[in-house]
């Protein structure tokens, strides 16, 4: 599915990046010892973390997007490093669960 | 190919913003020589939480990626407070990093468990008081 389909379709918003990028799965965690090694180039990351090593990690694992949940900002010094290593960061005010059960209708459909 | 590449960086001890910058630079210079997407996750990995470590425990140090023909060399030096016991690090889910640490997601106890993980050899060299040293090889 594409990013950018999956925006539409939640009405996230899109902090940084852009959303050409596809996926098929998802991590949710907010350990980035645990991201770093589960999040894949197909997988979707879904946090509450919103500092710059986010998309260090991000960046390393090739996370088609970084979603945050239950509406955090992106901080400063992130959004730069975003912005610098083409990061897509996306936003919602649901929560992982929510946004879990709602991807996972879209995936299925 | 008998020339080796070499990259050194100085991890900054002060700045966790900036931690991950040495492993973000070296995968992408990975990526431009063409390495398989596998060995650059491993290497990328290893680096990662190598470079964390020396933030959170040591203030910094230095890294030195050495790519051979056969293998990819990661050397983390650092004059930090040392490992005393190297098993109980090893151990998955140990950690004595802070809380300070811990709300900004690290502290899981899965630095030293992942470095050894994702790499085909590993040797960690410690001595309190006076720095480890970390070499970390991926099998090309």
């Amino acid at each position: 599915m594409k990013i950018k389909d999956l925006c539409d379709a939640l009405s996230l918003e899109v902090v940084a990046g852009n959303t050409d990028n596809e996926f098929s799965n998802v991590y949710v965690g907010d350990f980035l010892s645990r991201a770093m090694t589960k999040v894949k180039p197909e997988k979707l990351w879904i946090t509450i973390m919103a500092n710059t090593n986010v998309i260090a990690v991000a960046s390393l694992t090739d996370a088609p997007a970084v979603l945050l949940a239950e509406g955090v900002k992106l901080q400063e010094e992130a959004l730069e490093a975003a912005k610098e290593n083409g990061i897509c960061v996306l936003s919602s005010n649901e929560d992982a669960y929510s946004l879990c059960l709602a991807i996972g209708k879209l995936l299925r459909e | 190919m008998s020339d080796i590449l070499k990259f050194h960086f100085d991890v900054d001890g002060s700045d966790f913003s900036s931690a991950g910058e040495a492993s973000v630079l070296v995968k992408k210079k990975l990526r431009q020589l063409g390495y398989p997407a596998d060995i650059i996750r491993k290497v990328s990995i290893a680096m990662y939480e190598g470079e964390i470590n020396m933030v959170i425990h040591a203030g910094g140090g230095s890294a030195d990626v050495e790519v051979h023909e056969k293998e990819i060399v990661i050397i983390l030096t650092d004059e930090g407070p040392g490992i005393p016991d190297i098993s109980l690090a090893m151990q998955e889910g140990y950690s004595t990093a802070r809380d300070n640490i811990r709300v900004l997601g690290f502290g899981a106890g899965m630095g030293l468990p992942n470095m050894k993980k994702y790499t085909d050899y590993m040797d960690v060299k410690s001595e309190v008081g006076k720095g480890t040293t970390v070499t970390m090889k991926v099998f090309l």
